[in-house]
């Protein structure tokens, strides 16, 4: 909770003012019936007496001027608190998704593997929502429901004495009522909160999966399902409010109760004692202050109910905020790489401490500074975590891994990922101009580099044969732009930032195999000094390398020439047979 | 009421709001009115109260002088007992409504989001296309929530609060004519409030609506691509985007809010100040001895203005309730025209009438329908006359000159005529956008052809119910699409009857066996989030083991290998072959290595099938295919 404290910031003075204006308005609004009571009892004895007397008239008057004045200043302060309270919650609200968006930015690799997107939307969305809105009934009516119980009772046992007694028995009651609908409401909703998010997650994966409802003709199976699951909801949710509904009955019960009651002992009391020490206008006020009581009860529970909803969602943020970026810049980073030779030296890593075994066994290898390098092996034998440690994506378990000659660890992060180039393997390019997404490698490129950039990605072409060309506008997700395009648009991104190390992540695998050879042929021309790493799924595409290393199961099984490989590993052999007998291999 | 209501009220739209409560009152004919009852009767017993407070303020008055209780007990306990009584019918008519209101929302939500999702489910392909996965999601979740807040709350308080105060009104009719009047003239005054103020509200909480889903629509899309910005240092400006976003939904939401928050202040003062109005005519009326009007005929006196006084506080309270609500009636009408939208929209036509059975084929050919599985299929063909014939499955499927279009005017597929006989493999190769998926959607009618024929075994598709056609065709696409469960229950999908012994030969047959093995549970892990804890390659053997299990005589693979590297392809290929053996297959490929062996292969180009012919034959051709099979052209 502190951390989510912290975010309140610039919004402290909205929300003293807050506190302070109810508060204000609290002892206004408990004073209001007191006056009111003396109204009546004046209209009162101006009956009684039956003549116009102007004196007595002048004092209705005076009573309802000040009560007019009253309600303006509780007007006043309502508008006031109303306005502030919006503001400390809509900024407090801001304040936090800031913070977790800023943290999400500074999450390493293996911070945002711990979340799923999807969770940290939604705790960017609903859960803040839910956080902001518990923060505006706090500030507002947590405080004034306390402030209006005591004051009301305060005014109304000083007003009725005897009478107030009825507050003694109904306060208790009430209070107790609600905490038992607390008691077992509450874990009814958290249930239905949980089945809820389940019950759309499993929406959502039916309206993605519509294709293969549709061909396997499972829609009444999905019908079925989906039944179930909402009855299931059904069944909880409405256990749960009909809980929560009873609170009205009870509320009912004790204003009733309290109204009975002072009737009767008040009109006792009142006839006894021929209006000595109370009134009419105080049998009034006394009902007013029952009134209000309950109600601040009621809004007392609402809150509740809205505060241990939002727990849960203060949690999940918290989660997030409190979680430690596990890659930081070091205390005297290094701002300068002085080649594109990289050293791994005993580096093993795992993904997590928890798991079994290592993603990448110990490795030892030197790559010289401009060398070609190309990696092969099937899936999840280790290939993305191996150059994943290159740009610092992720820190090494042990051993290190170089580049320049000197520790990553010792670099800005900033400068090492500028040097170090990559091309992931799940590319993303974002919805706004082609030109706007090739600027990511260099904000202040010329356009003539921007062009050479794609005619080296072999982009310029098919960019230009669109109609507005570096200007034409990338969807969401960039659907407007074929695989094999968007794998380009991403190559020459990374080129533009004139690299000491390029890595491509299988980032030519929807490109066809003569321009993926003519990309390889132009790297070698627009950037002879850069080291290059390429992983590939095609021997095609590694085979002139200067060094091929063949992965298998987290190690690097061989390393050499293609024609070495061919001789001595047989993995190696074995893709190759497969590959050339399918017929895609190069001339 | 809401006549008076200027501005945010107007856009209310009754029509929906009819639609909503005839629903209702479809679903539930009986406990509806049952609960509208209840609740009338018990604001009208609500309203009650203010009587007999005047009627013992007028004890009170009468017996004041001589401080007789002794003889005002007795009048004062009568009147608190028919007091209590009207109390005990009250509460127990608003613990049943409580009761009944929770049942009937929960029932009513439940019901609507059923008929939602099966509704969806007959919904033909195109509608998805057409409309984005998180507008239909927030149907389920947004929509269905603010009618929630409409059924259970804003309806039911509005008509309490509705009943109350025609009944407040009568009763003050029965006093006193002149305080009614002035207690209408302020409860006009707070309607207009009510409406301007509202009416802001509910444009700053729709455009906040917006604001949180631009927000949303920003985070998804920069969040998916956190890697990229990493790699290229570009956290600083993703943070400045991000700011801007979240500074106009601040301003949004604290306009929405802080209209909100003044409503209330605003209502309960002026009702403070109407007291106050109240109070002073009173005593002006009182002073000056005016003649009272009422329906009783009653003299005016302090016993019918403390009444009126308690009563000013009840209108301000309704009011104000109702109020409250005005922003989950606004919201609650757009949550159900969009859900309705849903419900209304034209579902997936299915007129045919050639149905699957289970088959036994004698010796000579004849076929009988059977009830248990035998292995063997047959299409049940029902005649005009009565008769019935059965066909026997075997997986010929023919397309001749087929024409389509997804968008009228912009034709896809021009002239295409395919025969695939049975247990042929038939290979698509073309660009992106040729047209290769698009064949396949037609055969399984995802899509309607525009002209021309495809038949099946013969028989026109158009007369094959659109379920059993679909069974009879296994589809395995690039993007798998797995379902939380376990992985056996994710196989299961293919043939919900198979048994645990034929999931797992199937999984060998698809080479999925070997990794489901090594998972933590092996087939009893669960699946979340579309297998997220699998690669890509390993949910496509697990796509590929459940078309298996269901055992399809046509199989449409749409680049059910690509995400395969070529090392485990070669591995799966045994079984991908087996899986292929005596089943026609339509093949869509990018690797042409995969379509190599195919016997008819398929060449498109702009919707036209440009070259046809098996492997050998196309390469001698020396066209588009031997361009691309020896890397001269781009295939994309």
């Amino acid at each position: 909770m502190i951390s989510l404290a912290k975010c309140i910031r610039e919004n402290k003075w909205p929300t003293i003012i807050t506190l302070l204006t109810i508060l204000l308005e609290a002892i206004i609004e408990t004073r209001i019936p007191t006056i009111t009571a003396d109204l009546v009892n004046k209209v009162k004895s101006i009956e009684l007496t039956g003549t116009a007397q102007a004196g007595g008239m002048k004092e209705v008057l005076i009573a309802g001027l000040t009560l007019f004045v009253m309600a303006a200043i509780s007007l006043a302060c309502g508008g006031v608190a109303g306005y502030t309270s919006a503001r400390a919650a809509a900024g407090f609200a801001k304040n936090v998704r800031h913070d977790i968006y800023y943290k999400i930015q500074d999450f390493s690799f293996s911070n945002i593997d711990k979340f799923s997107v999807s969770s940290l939307v939604t705790r960017l969305t609903t859960d803040i929502t839910n956080v902001q809105m518990t923060y505006m009934m706090l500030i507002r009516m947590a405080i004034r429901a306390p402030l209006m119980i005591v004051f009301s009772a305060v005014m109304a046992h000083r007003m009725g004495g005897r009478l107030a007694a009825s507050f003694l028995i109904i306060i208790p009651v009430l209070g107790c009522g609600l905490i038992v609908i607390g008691i077992f409401a509450l874990p009814a909703f958290r249930r239905v909160f949980k089945k809820y998010d389940r019950l759309n997650q499993s929406v959502e994966e039916n309206v993605r999966a519509m294709r293969v409802v549709k061909s396997f003709a499972r829609e009444d199976y999905e019908k079925k399902k989906f039944g179930a699951a909402s009855e299931d909801i059904r069944k909880d949710f409405t256990f749960a409010e009909r809980v929560v509904a009873l609170n009205m009955p009870i509320m009912q019960l004790c204003v009733n109760f309290n109204l009975v009651f002072i009737l009767y002992v008040g009109s006792k009391i009142i006839i006894s004692n021929r209006g000595a020490t109370i009134d009419v206008g105080q049998l009034s006020a006394m009902m007013t202050y029952g009134f209000q009581i309950l109600m601040s009860l009621m809004m007392l529970s609402i809150v509740f109910v809205f505060f241990t909803i939002s727990i849960e969602s203060a949690k999940r943020i918290n989660e997030v905020l409190k979680e430690k970026p596990n890659l930081t810049n070091p205390e005297n980073p290094v701002y300068e790489v002085a080649d594109g030779s990289i050293d791994f030296e005993d580096a093993v890593f795992k993904y997590s401490d928890k798991a079994q075994r290592n993603a990448l066994e110990k490795t030892n290898l030197h790559i010289p500074s401009g060398a070609t390098v190309g990696v092969i092996g099937g899936t999840g034998v280790g290939k993305s975590t191996f150059v994943q440690l290159i740009p610092r994506l992720y820190d090494v378990t042990e051993g290190c891994v170089k580049v320049g000659g000197r520790n990553v660890k010792e670099y800005d992060l900033v400068t090492l990922r500028d040097s170090v180039a990559m091309v992931l393997q799940k590319n993303v390019i974002f919805s706004g101009s082609i030109r706007e997404n090739l600027r990511w490698g260099d904000p202040n490129a010329s356009d003539e580099e921007t062009e050479n950039a794609c005619r080296a990605a072999q982009a310029h072409d098919f960019i230009m044969s669109f109609l507005d060309g570096y200007d034409t506008h990338i969807e969401q997700g960039g659907t407007n732009v074929s695989g094999g395009q968007k794998q380009r648009l991403c190559i020459a991104r990374a080129l533009l930032k004139k690299p000491k190390v390029l890595i491509f992540d299988d980032s030519t695998s929807a490109v066809d195999t003569r321009t993926d050879a003519l990309i390889r042929k132009e790297l070698k021309e627009y950037m002879p000094q850069t080291t290059k790493i390429i992983i590939a799924q095609r021997i095609a595409s590694v085979q002139d390398a200067d060094m091929i290393l063949v992965m298998d199961d987290g190690r690097i099984e061989a390393a050499g020439t293609h024609d070495q490989l061919l001789e001595s590993c047989s993995i190696y052999r074995e893709v190759y047979e497969q590959q050339s007998k399918g017929g895609e291999q190069d001339e | 009421m809401s006549k008076k209501m200027p501005e945010g009220a107007r856009k209310i739209d009754f029509a929906m709001l009819g639609r909503i409560l005839r629903t209702l009152k479809g679903y539930y004919p009986r406990l509806l009115p049952l609960t509208a009852f209840c609740i009338c009767f018990s604001a009208i017993a609500a309203a009650l109260p203010a009587v007999f407070v005047q009627r013992v303020t007028a004890i009170i008055e009468e017996r004041f002088m001589t401080g007789d209780w002794a003889g005002a007990r007795p009048v004062i306990i009568t009147n608190l007992a028919i007091l209590v009584g009207m109390y005990v019918l009250s509460l127990t008519s608003s613990a049943l409504y409580g009761q009944l209101m929770a049942f009937m929302t929960q029932g009513f939500l439940k019901k609507l989001r059923v008929e939602m999702f099966e509704k969806m489910q007959n919904l033909p392909v195109s509608y998805f296309d057409r409309n984005k996965h998180g507008d239909v999601m927030s149907y389920y979740t947004n929509d269905i929530d603010t009618i929630r807040m409409l059924v259970s709350q804003a309806i039911p308080t509005t008509l309490q609060a509705g009943v109350i105060v025609i009944s407040v009104t009568c009763i003050m009719l029965y006093y006193s004519i002149w305080l009614m009047l002035v207690i209408m003239a302020g409860v006009l005054i707070m309607l207009m409030v009510s409406g301007t103020i509202g009416g802001g509200s509910s444009k700053y909480f729709i455009r906040q609506q917006k604001a949180v889903a631009e927000t949303e629509g920003f985070a998804q899309e920069m969040m998916n691509g956190q890697r990229v910005i990493k790699v290229f240092n570009h956290e600083r400006v993703a943070e400045q985007e991000f700011d801007r976003v979240n500074n106009r939904l601040f301003n949004d939401s604290f306009k929405a809010h802080a209209y909100a928050n003044l409503l209330g202040p605003i209502i309960m003062n002026i009702g403070n100040l109407l007291y106050v109005v109240v109070a002073t005519v009173g005593g002006v009326l009182l002073i000056t001895g005016v003649k009272n009007f009422s329906l009783s005929g009653m003299a005016f006196g302090i016993s019918v203005l403390i009444p009126f006084l308690n009563m000013t506080k009840q209108f301000t309270g309704n009011v104000n309730q109702v109020s409250q609500q005005l922003n989950s009636v606004v919201m609650g009408i757009a949550g159900a025209k969009r859900i309705f939208e849903l419900i209304d929209a034209e579902p997936e036509a299915d007129d045919g009438y050639v149905t699957l059975v289970n088959a036994e084929i004698d010796g000579s050919g004849n076929i009988t329908e059977s009830e248990r599985r035998t292995g063997k299929w047959a299409w049940r063909h029902p005649h005009h006359d009565g008769t019935v014939t059965y066909t026997e499955l075997k997986g010929d499927v023919r397309l001749t000159d087929v024409d389509f279009s997804y968008v009228e005017g912009k034709q896809v597929l021009y002239d295409v005529s395919v025969f695939a006989e049975p247990g042929q493999k038939v290979a698509f190769v073309g660009a992106t956008g040729a047209g290769k998926t698009t064949i396949t959607n037609l055969i399984n009618r995802f899509y309607d052809i525009e002209d021309g024929k495809i038949r099946y075994d013969g028989i026109n598709i158009n007369k094959i119910k659109k379920s059993d056609l679909r069974r009879s065709l296994g589809l395995v696409l690039q993007e798998t699409n797995l379902f939380t469960g376990t992985v056996m229950e994710n196989i299961r999908y293919g043939r919900l009857e198979a048994s645990d012994e034929e999931c797992v030969e199937a999984a060998k047959l698809a080479g999925a066996h070997d990794f489901i093995t090594r998972l933590p549970k092996g087939y009893e892990t669960e699946l979340s989030n579309n297998g997220s804890n699998l690669s890509q390659g390993q949910r496509q053997l697990l796509a590929i083991a459940r078309a298996a299990v269901a055992d399809p005589p046509v199989m449409i693979l749409d680049e059910a290998t690509s995400s395969i590297d070529t090392r485990t392809e070669a591995i799966v290929q045994a079984g991908m072959d087996k899986l292929m053996e005596n089943r026609t297959v339509f093949v869509i490929a990018h690797r042409l290595s995969t379509v190599r062996n195919s016997d008819v292969i398929m060449v498109l180009d702009h919707g036209r099938i440009i070259e046809r012919g098996d492997h050998k034959k196309l390469i001698e051709e020396k066209g588009t295919y031997y361009k691309l099979y020896t890397g001269a052209f781009e295939l994309e």
